[in-house]
């Protein structure tokens, strides 16, 4: 389907000859703002990171750093903060779990169940975007606070020990970023689910498959852009967020994000934080590649 | 214009190296246009003045009778944060726009050590040479007031909640008392918190060695592996002790008077080990344009009315002679209040961290980060 709809506009450009030219250059001269906004916030913020993460690591600030394409510091870091790095994947990846299991209940509902009600239940949807981050993830304090109403509750199911609790556990930092996540899963979700022609559902049940069958044969592969992008969009801003561990972990929780703001603004050492920046996000980049690579659904990027 | 000039400082950084932020302060001075455009910028800490839209406020009646418009900015909230905001323009001798900032001890000592803030005209300051508490004087860094001014100081010492827990005495207590396991918190604020764990481990905070230093922190890795901790956080462990996911905890003395009007059973301690003194100062970034005008500020806040005035609403120490006296007409009760006007046995307690250079600024705040963040 996307390859037919990628064909169109080239055939367009086949049939016009004449005007070829001129409309290459109109095309880079809308081209332009978008580049000249990447080029300044992206590009040489970019270049800037890279250089900071191969400064000579006994700089200072009131020396300077030379560059010495210390590319030791890449190895120093990853030695060091192995641990945080690989807990803020892990738990990126548990939260992207939960996000999908019940962001997959909920876009299903709403695509083809809640009829009439549909465009509320979207807004319910975006509408905790209307406060700001830190807020709700600090409402999930006062809900999962030691005598709370939750906390109480599990303790006398016997759940959790008496003396037991759920912050500063790794229990409410997982929930913290499913709970911030939640519609960035959802919404790519609905959109794939939203376009699945119920007919075809219907006639996997006419050609005798049983409701489990008729999901995994029929919606689920036709969800699975959705799925995708889904679990990219959690994915990666979860693993990468250093609010929900801070707020609601201890520190034994600690995310790789916060090591990166410690090591910038509280010990001054930019050649660490830039390198373990970037490790970070050629582990993630890598994982996409991979992932989307696997997905087969190159057409993403 | 700043924003050309922003990108293209950005673009000289790549593969080049970066050039040390360290000035000398004489060659920034900037023009002091006070006497024409009389206005003072300021920058401050959120909730450290008492409210200006008041026409008795200490702002308002400065404004008053000196004629100089303030523009006040409370966009102060860490040390460290603020000194990456402005460190790209003070390291290269650029205007910062302001004509005050107030930054805690350690942060006005480095950022002094960098040449990045103006020398006061001590002759127009008088009331601050003639009234600043004996323990803010003499200060290594900056014995003479020509830098520094303080504005408001604090302790650091511990606070519990009385309802839940029995009283708890030293920082070792904090630390090893069973029935506070995982129920404390201590603070990110390295120096405070790495000062304590000195003195447990039997070392002088304002003069220690690597050994030390050490010690100091293995017991901190210890206490923590133990479970003991449950965290390491800025201003928001006053909202946990409140709430009570923490019953005791290491704290500021100013936060602590603000939570008991809430709540009584939330008392302030003074370790027995001691406890750490600390100001946040007023500081003159260089080229700054309004240093005169700041320089009357500095002397208006240290009237000791003026200043008695000020306490009465922040609740922070009063680093000011004489107010407790004016005090008297103000509030009675907070004449009494040794956590803003100290006694005698509770500032003969009062400890200071060493001054540390960068090469100790990035090891051992590096070193702490990582025991703080498991």
């Amino acid at each position: 389907m996307a390859s037919a709809a990628g064909a169109a506009p080239l055939a367009d450009v086949d049939t016009s000859t004449v005007s070829g030219r001129k409309r290459g250059r109109t095309g880079y001269l809308l081209l332009l703002p978008a580049a000249v906004w990447l080029g300044i916030f992206f590009v040489v913020p970019f270049y800037s990171l890279v250089a900071t993460s191969l400064f000579d690591p006994s700089g200072s600030d009131s020396r300077g750093y030379d560059m010495t394409y210390h590319v030791a510091n890449y190895w120093h870091v990853f030695q060091d903060y192995r641990g945080p790095l690989l807990r803020s994947l892990w738990y990126g990846a548990l939260a992207t779990a939960f996000c999908l299991l019940l962001g997959y209940v909920l876009a299903y509902a709403i695509a083809f169940k809640a009829g009439r009600w549909k465009n509320l239940m979207l807004v319910l949807v975006i509408a905790p975007f209307f406060t700001s981050f830190l807020v709700r993830t600090l409402s999930w304090k006062l809900i999962l606070a030691d005598d709370g109403f939750v906390v109480n509750t599990l303790q006398a199911v016997h759940v959790l020990g008496s003396d037991g609790r759920l912050l500063a556990t790794p229990v409410a930092v997982v929930a913290g970023l499913t709970y911030n996540f939640l519609p960035f899963m959802v919404l790519p979700l609905f959109a794939s689910i939203d376009k699945i022609d119920h007919r075809l559902i219907e006639a996997a049940g006419d050609l005798y498959a049983n409701p489990i069958t008729g999901f995994f044969k029929v919606t689920w592969p036709l969800s699975l852009p959705g799925v995708v992008s889904g679990t990219l969009l959690t994915f990666i801003p979860a693993a990468g967020d250093y609010i929900n561990a801070q707020l609601l972990g201890s520190p034994n929780q600690r995310m790789v994000g916060s090591v990166i703001q410690s090591l910038f603004t509280d010990a001054n050492n930019y050649p660490a934080a830039g390198a373990l920046s970037m490790i970070l996000m050629i582990i993630i980049v890598a994982m996409v590649l991979f992932y989307v690579r696997r997905a087969g659904t190159e057409e993403l990027l | 214009m700043a924003f050309v000039g922003l990108s293209a400082a950005a673009l000289k950084l790549p593969f080049f190296g970066v050039e040390g932020a360290q000035v000398d302060a004489a060659e920034c001075v900037g023009t002091d246009i006070s006497a024409t455009d009389k206005r003072l910028i300021v920058s401050n800490w959120p909730a450290y003045i008492d409210p200006r839209r008041k026409n008795t406020s200490t702002a308002t009646v400065f404004e008053q009778t000196t004629g100089v418009t303030v523009d006040y900015t409370a966009d102060i909230n860490d040390n460290s944060e603020f000194y990456a905001k402005v460190k790209n323009q003070l390291g290269s001798c650029q205007p910062v726009k302001r004509d005050m900032m107030m930054l805690t001890d350690w942060m006005a000592a480095r950022m002094i050590d960098l040449g990045w803030i103006q020398t006061l005209d001590v002759s127009k300051i008088p009331n601050v040479t003639a009234n600043v508490i004996d323990p803010l004087r003499g200060l290594a860094w900056d014995p003479e007031f020509s830098h520094h001014v303080p504005w408001q100081s604090g302790l650091t010492g511990m606070a519990y909640n009385a309802d839940e827990v029995d009283e708890v005495r030293t920082f070792e207590e904090l630390l090893t008392r069973e029935d506070l396991k995982g129920r404390i918190s201590l603070l990110t604020e390295m120096r405070d918190t790495m000062g304590f764990l000195l003195k447990v481990v039997g070392a002088a905070p304002d003069d220690f060695d690597d050994d030390d230093w050490h010690n100091a922190l293995d017991k901190l890795q210890s206490v923590v592996s133990a479970g003991q901790v449950r965290a390491f956080t800025g201003n928001e462990y006053i909202q946990d002790l409140a709430a009570g996911n923490i019953v005791a905890c290491e704290a500021w003395s100013g936060d602590v008077i603000q939570a008991q009007v809430d709540n009584p059973a939330i008392k302030f301690v003074a370790p027995e080990e001691g406890v750490m003194l600390w100001s946040d100062n007023m500081l003159v970034p260089n080229l700054a344009q309004h240093q005169a005008n700041a320089e009357l500020w500095m002397n208006y806040y240290y009237q000791p009315d003026v200043a008695a005035k000020l306490a009465a609403w922040v609740n922070y120490i009063c680093p000011v002679k004489g107010a407790r006296e004016e005090m008297e007409k103000i509030d009675p009760d907070l004449v009494d209040n040794p956590l803003i006007f100290p006694d005698d046995e509770m500032l003969a307690k009062t400890m200071s961290f060493m001054a540390l250079d960068e090469t100790q600024i990035t090891q051992y705040e590096g070193e702490f980060a990582d025991v703080t963040g498991g």
